[in-house]
């Protein structure tokens, strides 16, 4: 069993790791302004508390090399100044640190104009993603991945519904929490192609470990073909296959947590599944969608993610196969 | 025969001038000393018998915890592992912070304070040694109750700090939680007694003399520790009792539907949060203040720095919770204060820092295994400093907070900055305690498997951090590529592991089958140096005198005082400022009502986890057990 879900798991790594090579969640390897100014502060204050650590541990070294020779008086005396100089090397080499600090974080002022505003709302174990526009017929909900255009300033706009999560794209920016009864902002800007995984960081329950989300950096032009994509209500069944998958989808207990838009789906409780397949995975980042995957998924979602809310749903063979295969079409 | 000789000539009010030299240390033997056996072991009120179990428990609290972190690197040595399902994980994890903790860090400071503070100032027994007695029964309950509850699969899974919602009502179902809440309140009724008594004695009962200036370091620190607990503690106790009034009769201190607030929790756990690690560290830096004069051959560089640096250290550890709290979106001017504030921090310690090395400079260092433990605190504290340094910036914390890398961080400062000292503390005071020393040999090869093996261990910690990996997660994919580091980490975790099995090797071989000690075997300064190893039940048979800051190195011969009573339990008491002598006063008796007001208290804590009625008819027993425990005493008090 945990050598197959390995094999499973082993597609997903040529997938996601396309775009930006071996790591593609890491605060080293930044793609974007805001995650480039950290990285540089970062690699700053290391270079400067590591020049501050040799130091130290060679004044240690010095006092052991002569520790079989009596201080003299005016060694006394001169540890007194040796002190006092070290402190106030202390307080200045503090307060530089400080000052690069600030710095740091004036370089990632949040007012931009004209941002992609999405909002993004954590559920144990699963985040909600609401594209905003001035217009509401633009305006769409899906679940799980975020897709954004290169370059252009997006603001995020972060709840929670029941926990504490916190929303980290290392690649991208810090990370920043999402809080149920308060609402947070951080602006994200990617420079180069790719995709980010991004992953809770505050510990939020059983499932913490699986609730990723992947960030999809494209340029302007395929950002805006998705998004017109993504607006479109769910495709109508083709094959029998599908229809049955639908019908058992609808009327089952599939649709009192799922919404898929078009259908009479329209649970709340659940990620929105409308374009479920044009998305690179499910569960929050866990698996790649694939037909099999997705009937995996159903069959038996406590063994995937032990402890998520998705109940095991009894359905046959036949039905699974039907559901899979229609949710497999939602592109 | 002295027995019967002293029952003849001891009346009332006689005093040490009045019987000869050689019966007195029998006589007060007599009225200081515990009875053998079981009743003896639970009435007892000598703070050393106190300590040292409360010593001995704390450590096997360690050793439990070091056992549940294990367990967690073998979950994680690779990738979407399943020795471990995530509820044990979460409770495991829960389990190892809130032990090391509440049941380690603070009480085992505690606990070497209650032992050594009272023989370092020169006095009979510490302050108020029945609260002593009633602290170690309420830690040591709290601690079963935690532990039995994790034993039943009902251990607290929401994290060591236990962020409402999701230790609320509403997520963290059952009674996990409450256990949680309410191993808290046993541990700080424990702590806050221990602390209390603490400044009592230092400020009260040092030997006369022993001026503020004059005061060995270690007493500082835990003076500054002390006053640290008493105004930390009470911010965690309205914290877990509105949580447990959240979750038993419906408060909504922290649901925010109602108009509470999730932030709320957060503040006032990081109030005490932060301090608390201050509450571990400067004990541990008291510990080095001890220990690096003694083997440097040389009196301490900078005492008056090293006061001011504690005392700095104490006030400011109370203005720096919110950089735990970076990522929660509070205001950007805030955040800039408290990044100052956490920065600023480092000038106190850095303080510390020189001053020891300038004593090492200027000194004729002896390389014995507590000196070793102490290089290994350079070697290692300075890292953890320096990447609290790197989390004190705001924009540096959003990278790095929740992940490996504050994992790495906090145990180089708690491990490097408190458990190394501690450890060299145990090698340094153990010949005292028990009257054996510990083995040099096996001493060093404890420093070299426990400074390797920690360093394997979390260093790889802070790559894995930054390259992405978010704490308390039971596993991660096999595509994010940590896998080789973790098992790296999880191997090297195995070296540290055996150097502390090699560590309780040592000391229970040395317990049994040490070499003898003397009263003084490390050539130390201080005043508990100047009574047997291991002290008498009355620690000292005539209270010394102190003339200078220190008093074994200075004074061939130790003045003493005269003229306490022996026929019944006296310690001397002094002023705050110059000890100078003030009064004589009566120091309680033993004891079974400390024990008796611990049982009732933990019944009503207990019970109260499953009903609120607990708090009415629990009261009862705890009335009786406080009415028989403060029971007047028949001999009129203090006349003098």
């Amino acid at each position: 069993m945990i050598r197959r879900f390995w094999r499973r798991m082993a597609w997903i790594v040529p997938l996601a790791c396309s775009a930006c090579g071996e790591t593609f969640q890491s605060a080293l390897q930044p793609a974007g302004p805001h995650a480039a100014s950290l990285a540089r502060l970062i690699w700053s204050f290391t270079a400067i508390c590591g020049v501050i650590w040799l130091l130290v541990m060679l004044v240690l070294l010095f006092a052991l090399w002569r520790r079989h020779r009596p201080a003299e008086a005016r060694h006394e005396r001169r540890a007194t100044a040796i002190i006092g100089a070290a402190v106030a090397a202390t307080v200045l080499i503090i307060t530089g640190l400080t000052l690069m600090s600030y710095a740091a974080t004036r370089g990632l002022s949040d007012d931009a104009p004209d941002p992609v505003v999405i909002r993004v709302r954590g559920y144990q174990w699963w985040w909600e993603v609401t594209y905003a526009d001035r217009r509401p017929e633009r305006t769409f909900v899906t679940a799980n991945e975020i897709h954004i255009p290169l370059h252009r300033p997006v603001r995020l706009e972060l709840t929670a519904a029941d926990v504490i999560h916190s929303f980290w794209v290392p690649n991208l920016a810090g990370k920043q929490d999402l809080i149920p009864g308060r609402n947070n902002t951080l602006t994200i800007v990617a420079d180069a192609p790719g995709t980010y995984r991004a992953q809770c960081a505050e510990f939020c329950g059983l499932q913490h470990a699986h609730m990723a989300l992947p960030v999809i950096a494209e340029d302007a032009a395929a950002f805006d073909t998705w998004r017109q994509a993504q607006l479109a209500e769910a495709p109508a069944p083709v094959t029998a296959e599908q229809a049955a998958g639908r019908d058992f989808f609808t009327a089952g207990p599939c649709s009192a947590c799922h919404t898929v838009r078009g259908t009479s789906a329209a649970g709340r409780l659940g990620p929105d599944l409308t374009h479920v397949a044009s998305r690179q995975t499910i569960a929050a980042g866990q698996l790649p969608t694939t037909r099999g995957s997705l009937a995996a998924w159903i069959a038996d979602p406590q063994t995937i993610k032990p402890g998520n809310n998705m109940p095991l749903v009894p359905m046959t063979p036949d039905q699974l196969q039907s559901v899979s295969a229609w949710l497999a079409s939602l592109r | 025969m002295s027995g019967s000789y002293l029952e003849q000539v001891v009346q009332p009010d006689t005093r040490d001038t009045d019987i000869p030299p050689r019966l007195l240390g029998p006589q007060l033997e007599r009225i200081w000393g515990t009875p053998r056996g079981l009743w003896g072991f639970l009435t007892t009120v000598d703070h050393k018998r106190i300590g040292q179990r409360y010593i001995v428990t704390a450590f096997i609290f360690l050793a439990m915890g070091g056992v549940l972190a294990l367990l967690m690197r073998l979950q994680l040595s690779g990738p979407e592992r399943r020795f471990i399902d995530p509820d044990r994980y979460n409770q495991i994890f829960t389990m190892h912070g809130t032990n090391m903790m509440f049941l380690f860090a603070v009480p085992v400071m505690e606990a070497v304070a209650v032992y050594i503070v009272p023989l370092m100032v020169g006095t009979r027994n510490i302050a108020f040694p029945r609260l002593n007695a009633f602290s170690y029964w309420m830690f040591l309950i709290g601690g079963l109750v935690l532990w039995v509850g994790f034993a039943l699969d009902m251990g607290p899974d929401v994290g060591w700090f236990a962020y409402v919602p999701l230790s609320g009502p509403q997520y963290g179902a059952g009674k996990r939680s409450d256990i949680w809440a309410q191993m808290i309140t046993f541990t700080e009724i424990a702590a806050l007694a221990v602390a209390v008594e603490l400044v009592v004695t230092i400020l009260k009962q040092r030997a006369p003399g022993m001026t503020l200036d004059r005061i060995p370091l270690f007493v500082w620190a835990m003076l500054v520790t002390a006053f640290a607990v008493i105004c930390a503690m009470p911010a965690i106790m309205i914290a877990s009792t509105s949580l447990i009034l959240d979750r038993l009769v419906g408060t909504h201190f922290f649901n925010p539907s109602e108009g509470g607030d999730v932030l709320l929790w957060q503040h006032l756990f990081w109030f005490f949060g932060h301090p608390e690690v201050y509450i571990i560290f400067l004990p541990a830096v008291g510990m080095i203040s001890s220990i690096i004069p003694t083997f440097a051959r040389r009196p301490i560089v900078g005492y008056l720095p090293l006061v001011l640096a504690l005392i700095a250290t104490g006030i400011l550890a109370f203005g720096l919770w919110v950089h735990h709290m970076f990522v929660t979106g509070l205001p950007r001017l805030g955040e800039s204060f408290f990044t100052a504030s956490s920065m600023a921090i480092a000038v106190p310690n850095g303080i510390q820092i020189f001053c020891w090395l300038a004593t090492l400079v200027l000194g004729r260092p002896v390389l014995k295994t507590p000196m070793l433990f102490i290089l290994a605190f350079f070697f290692t504290f300075v890292i953890g400093g320096l990447s609290g340094v790197m989390v004190a910036s705001v924009p540096f914390d959003t990278q790095v907070h929740d992940t490996y890398f504050v994992v790495a961080h906090f145990h180089y400062v708690l491990i490097g900055g408190a458990v190394f000292p501690l450890m060299g503390a145990v090698y340094y005071w153990f010949p005292k305690i028990t009257g054996r020393m510990m083995s040099e040999r096996i001493g060093r090869w404890v420093v070299g498997l426990v400074v390797v093996g920690f360093n394997l261990t979390f260093f790889p910690m802070h790559i894995l951090g930054l390259q992405g990996m978010p704490r308390r997660i039971y596993t991660y994919q096999p595509e994010l590529g940590w896998g080789p580091l973790n098992l790296f980490v999880s191997l090297s975790g195995c070296i540290l592991a055996a150097g502390f099995v090699l560590f309780f090797f040592d000391v229970v071989r040395s317990m049994r089958s040490g070499a003898p000690a003397s009263d003084n075997p490390w050539q130390a300064a201080t005043l508990e140096w100047a009574t047997s190893s291991p002290p008498p039940s009355y620690n000292f048979s005539r209270i010394p005198v102190v003339t200078s800051a220190n008093p074994l190195w200075d004074a061939t011969i130790l003045p003493a005082t005269r003229g306490l009573r022996v026929e019944r339990r006296e310690l001397l008491v002094t002023t705050v400022v110059d000890a100078e002598p003030q009064a004589r006063e009566s120091s309680p008796s033993d004891s079974i009502w400390p024990f008796w007001a611990a049982v009732t208290t933990s019944v009503l804590l207990v019970s109260s986890i499953f009903t609120p009625w607990a708090v009415v008819w629990g009261a009862i027993p705890v009335t009786f057990a406080l009415i028989g425990w403060f029971w007047p005493k028949s001999t009129p008090e203090d006349l003098a």
